[in-house]
């Protein structure tokens, strides 16, 4: 089996725009999923009628379907419907729709660990309840929620590759690509890997050392 | 004198469960009310109601003048009035000493900050934390965090301190050093409802015992005659329970054979 080293130079910018792209999708779609998942955890924490069984509904929906199914529901399904989007759009709604729901639960879990004590605590200093939102609950529950909450960052960040699906030229997608026009399989699963590895084990350790340095700063040792 | 606080045929329930049942307690400006009794006899409860961590269902409940148990109460005026200290003391972890102390002086009276930094560093010095300023709760051991949840009430200017059992997770060496600030108070002529199980610390402290069992006030009486002459058989029960410890024969030294 020979293994083509020239062919594989000859691939690197196209990968290194495809990092790019993945990247992008990723960045952006955890972002938006952030979003999500703050209104939520405000919906859920203070109990709003039919709004807090809407969540709900969305939460399991969203973690109980396929990503490639919602994604080729979005992408295919809702132009039938009148609305037409571009593959990448469809990428970051549908990636938004996941990680939303990820987010939401790591979020409530989150508030939901800071102890009743310190609640009753911050009311009788005569917190208000945004207040005692501000000042107590949200940095708490921050803090604890930041292993889960960038475990998932990973986590969606790696999803991106499902998006290949819908011809976004992200990493896997380039890698098919190369694999259809020039039959280079090993070579191309072997950039594959590396760019995967490269990639996503730093940002993880990036993420751990982060995550201690932040509750060292909060709780002092 | 008109009484600061007076509760009047007051009553709570958890439920089906009536947890105090028609109290009728009187505390004048400056004194110090020990409420003893037996454990879910209702004494943290009623020290609850008084800032309304819990609700109460009947009766009456003052505090200056002013009924609590309407709806138009604002509860959180109330609570600047009523410092509350708790067994475990639940300091914000996240927050260094100084934050913990601010944050009510800051937020909820709006008061400038370097005024209110003046007096926590005065109080902060008189319960000998000063150097801990900037130290965060994990940091320090619990007596430590304890004198500092004590500040942090008193940074509210409140005019009543309520203590629910704060020496209760504490060792022997951390009690006496949160007592002294208690007893500091005292001094000083602050209003105090302490419940503890402390015996020895609440006959040198207290103005009034209270006497609670069942959610009911037993017996109200001076500290001196409490203890050495208790009107109820139930408070005599329990404080020979307490005895039992101290009458202890000391063991000899043993022999070793």
């Amino acid at each position: 089996m020979s293994f083509d080293v020239a062919f594989i130079l000859s691939t690197l910018p196209a990968f290194l725009k495809a990092v790019g792209v993945t990247l992008q999708v990723g960045l952006i779609a955890i972002a938006t999923s952030l979003v999500v998942a703050v209104i939520n955890t405000a919906i859920l924490v203070y109990r709003t009628p039919y709004l807090q069984r809407a969540v709900g509904l969305y939460v399991e929906l969203a973690r109980n379907t396929p990503l490639l199914i919602q994604l080729f529901f979005v992408y295919f399904a809702l132009p039938s419907l009148g609305l037409k989007i571009s593959g990448f759009a469809a990428a970051i709604i549908t990636m938004t729709f996941l990680g939303g729901a990820y987010l939401t639960e790591v979020l409530r879990a989150g508030v939901e660990a800071v102890p009743a004590a310190q609640l009753e605590s911050g009311r009788s200093i005569g917190l208000s309840e945004g207040q005692l939102l501000r000042h107590v609950i949200l940095p708490q529950a921050g803090i604890l929620s930041l292993p889960a909450l960038f475990a998932n960052f990973i986590f969606l960040l790696k999803e991106t590759t499902v998006v290949s699906a819908v011809a976004v030229p992200e990493i896997l997608y380039t890698t098919k690509s190369y694999i259809a026009l020039y039959y280079k399989t090993y070579e191309m699963l072997a950039v594959l890997t590396l760019i995967c590895v490269l990639l996503f084990l730093p940002l993880s350790l990036l993420l751990s050392r982060l995550e201690r340095r932040l509750q060292h700063g909060q709780f002092g040792s | 004198m008109s009484a600061l606080i007076e509760f009047k045929g007051f009553n709570k329930f958890f439920g089906e469960h009536q947890v105090l049942k028609d109290i009728d307690l009187q505390v004048r400006s400056g004194e110090v009310v020990v409420i003893l009794g037996p454990s879910g006899c209702g004494k943290s409860t009623l020290l609850r109601c008084l800032n309304g961590l819990e609700v109460a269902h009947g009766g009456s409940l003052t505090l200056a003048g002013k009924e609590l148990l309407s709806k138009a109460t604002d509860w959180r005026q109330v609570r600047q009035q009523v410092g509350m200290v708790f067994q475990s003391y639940h300091l914000f972890g996240h927050m260094s000493v100084m934050e913990n102390l601010l944050l009510g002086p800051l937020k909820v009276q709006k008061r400038e900050r370097f005024e209110a930094q003046a007096q926590a560093e005065a109080l902060l010095a008189r319960v000998g934390l000063l150097d801990k300023r900037d130290a965060y709760p994990r940091q320090l051991s619990g007596g430590q965090q304890q004198r500092i949840a004590i500040v942090r009430s008193l940074c509210m200017n409140p005019q009543v301190m309520l203590f629910d059992e704060v020496t209760a997770a504490l060792d022997p060496e951390m009690v006496k050093e949160v007592l002294q600030v208690i007893q500091g108070l005292a001094r000083d002529g602050m209003t105090l409802l302490i419940v503890t199980h402390e015996m020895a610390f609440a006959r040198a402290v207290a103005d009034r015992i209270v006497f609670m069992e069942a959610g009911r006030i037993l017996e109200q009486s001076a500290p001196e005659s409490f203890f050495t002459n208790p009107q109820t058989a139930r408070a005599q029960q329990f404080l020979e329970k307490f005895s039992f410890v101290e009458s202890l024969p000391k063991t000899p030294h043993k022999e070793l054979s």
